[in-house]
């Protein structure tokens, strides 16, 4: 087939520019709505996805990992017992207040663990080691909140929950969900920090022996240890995730979001593929008076339609990269993992060949009578 | 001879609101292979139509067209392109070229919708534009040629189909005259040298001479029918007039 699509695309250097601004736009918009969705859902379980724990030992009916409710510490003695429990830790996430240097108080997370075990280490150190944590006083937090808790360097010395509070190391990348910097401490400190007794934990990660069926363990960790709920990872994670995204709709909003993006690019691309079409229609009633069938026509604006998606895709991919790139310092992670990056190809495809779906119904009813009209 | 094309009792109802406006009323013509044909008459008369009808671009109201052979009456609108494709070439007023396109790739587009594409569509479209002179015009676009030459490209693209008929719209009309009259001993060679029944519809008195037979129309209706010499001088000098009078 002679290039006639390609030319037609191309003859028109300002409308080629619109219905590529328009692509991009869309493409750019969807990146940063999907991204920011999949980094916020990353971040609300980042806790459990990164504890390295097969199972999740919480009070009854507690709903996500933020809202952990005491329990006695004793039952860690209990949940060793099982059989099939290789390790098994006493774990603290709560809230508490951080007092920086101008007086001013900053809400954060206090993550109690146990250094020597494997179990919910903090992980992307940049500065520091975890067994730093061993030292009194002493906490890990994230280098993106520096700013926000007052923090310049380590050895700088604050108040956590009123003790005193040593920055021993940074992280790179951990991202709360909520405005709460996470920071990081040994089981004790955690404890002072939160007020919560010395008998009393708000969670116990279990890992279960190799070659053992997590299901199994967690079922025999429900019929002899009482009062307590038994979650595996994956469950737990989803729990907090759909909390935060779907219950609080902060998920639902991004996805809003990004709905419209697609809505707004489609608009945008179907509005300047049918343009295109309008500026071509005689030639369309021409070919159809030479003979050729509707689906010939078709493949010219298809063809045009996807010629349009590939440039706008490479061309919208080019600025998400710099735009997600970007957004790595920032308070929000925009994430694109490889299978969204190609997902978004066919996306791009999807919304301009359906846009072109608009034009062709225009060219359906064109009457090649019209070319007989000078 | 043969008829290319017969039309018998054809009639075409515009559909507009609660009435129609008629306009052809019961047309009766053949037009042979080698034949070069030219349909007159005052805008509105309805020459067009017939010529649309003609090349199945527009469908009858009733009656009979037989196309190649072919009743097409009554066929299905889906049906109509490829009959079109196999049968007829266009040559129209504006010349309608694809003006994204090369000559070549012009000629080279008709060879394609016939399933004739690369080398080969490269090559045949070269010799049909030496035909119409213009071997050397090949990779210029349309906006770079003069009116003649769009219209020799058209003329050059309408003949890439090998059809048995070629139905021309005005085709002298954006012509200056020896122009136009090179456009016309072409179109007087494919019906008198290549056997193709060739259909004008002109207001052009200029081109009159190289009919073999001249129609005219009026109110939907064949007025006159004859050889030019012996049609009227008043038609020859001002073809949209109103002139009524029956050829023997």
């Amino acid at each position: 087939m002679p290039p006639l699509a390609q030319r037609n695309l191309f003859h028109d250097k300002v409308r080629l520019t619109v219905t590529l601004t328009g692509i991009v736009f869309s493409v750019v918009l969807i990146v940063v709505q999907l991204g920011l969705f999949i980094g916020f859902t990353t971040a609300t379980s980042n806790l459990i996805d990164h504890s390295g724990a097969d199972l999740w030992i919480t009070s009854k009916n507690v709903p996500y990992v933020e809202q952990g409710v005491a329990f006695s510490e004793r039952k860690l003695n209990q949940v060793r017992a099982v059989p099939g429990v290789a390790d098994a830790q006493k774990m603290i996430a709560h809230w508490t207040q951080w007092k920086r240097h101008d007086g001013g108080q900053e809400s954060v997370q206090v993550v109690g663990i146990n250094v020597d075990d494997p179990l919910e280490r903090p992980w992307n150190l940049v500065e520091g080691r975890v067994e730093d944590l061993k030292s009194p006083d002493a906490v890990i937090l994230d280098e993106l909140y520096k700013q926000k808790l007052g923090v310049t360097h380590r050895g700088e010395v604050f108040e956590i929950g009123g003790y005193r509070a040593r920055v021993v190391g940074f992280t790179r990348g951990i991202r709360s969900f909520t405005t709460s910097p996470y920071v990081f401490t040994s089981f004790k400190n955690a404890q002072d920090f939160t007020g919560l007794r010395e008998d009393q934990t708000l969670f116990i990660l279990v890992k279960v022996a190799p070659g053992r069926n997590i299901e199994q363990v967690r079922r025999a960790l429900l019929a002899h240890v009482t009062d307590v709920d038994v979650l595996t990872s994956a469950k737990f994670s989803h729990m907090t995730t759909f909390y935060w995204m779907f219950t609080t709709g902060a998920g639902v909003a991004v996805l809003i979001a990004a709905v419209l993006g697609l809505v707004v690019g489609f608009v945008v691309v179907a509005q300047t593929i049918y343009a295109t079409t309008m500026d071509h229609i005689r030639e369309y009633g021409t070919l159809k008076a030479m003979g050729a069938p509707n689906s010939y026509v078709y493949k010219v604006i298809m063809k045009q339609a996807a010629i349009s998606a590939v440039i706008g895709y490479v061309l919208g991919m080019f600025v998400s990269v710099f735009v997600v790139h970007g957004s790595q310092k920032g308070g929000a992670a925009i994430l694109m993992p490889t299978p969204m990056a190609v997902g978004m190809f066919f996306l791009t495809l999807l919304m301009c060949v359906g846009a072109a779906l608009v034009s062709i119904n225009k060219v359906t009813r064109i009457d090649p009578a019209m070319v007989f009209k000078a | 001879m043969q008829s290319a094309i017969s039309v018998r009792q054809l009639t075409k109802t515009y559909e507009e609101g609660a009435t129609g406006t008629l306009a052809l009323r019961g047309i009766d013509l053949d037009v042979s292979a080698g034949e070069l044909l030219m349909l007159m008459g005052p805008s509105g008369s309805g020459k067009t139509t017939l010529l649309s009808i003609m090349g199945c671009i527009l469908t009858a109201t009733s009656g009979s067209v037989r196309v190649a052979g072919r009743e097409v009456v009554g066929l299905r609108e889906k049906e109509l392109p490829a009959i079109r494709l196999e049968h007829v070439g266009f040559v129209f007023q504006g010349f309608n070229l694809f003006p994204t396109l090369t000559a070549g790739e012009n000629v080279e587009l008709m060879l394609d919708l016939k399933g004739i594409s690369g080398a080969k569509a490269k090559k045949r479209a070269q010799e049909l534009l030496e035909q119409v002179g213009l071997g050397r015009k090949y990779d210029s676009f349309p906006a770079d040629m003069s009116g003649g030459q769009k219209q020799r490209v058209a003329i050059a693209r309408a003949l890439a189909g090998d059809p048995a008929i070629i139905l021309a719209d005005e085709p002298t009309a954006a012509l200056d005259s020896h122009t136009g009259r090179n456009v016309m001993e072409m179109m007087s060679e494919f019906a008198h040298q290549r056997g193709r029944a060739v259909v004008i519809v002109t207001h052009d008195s200029r081109v009159l001479s190289f009919a073999d037979r001249i129609v005219s129309i009026e109110d939907g209706m064949i007025a006159t029918s004859g050889q030019p010499e012996a049609v009227p001088a008043g038609l020859l000098r001002n073809p949209q007039s109103q002139i009524t009078l029956s050829l023997a």
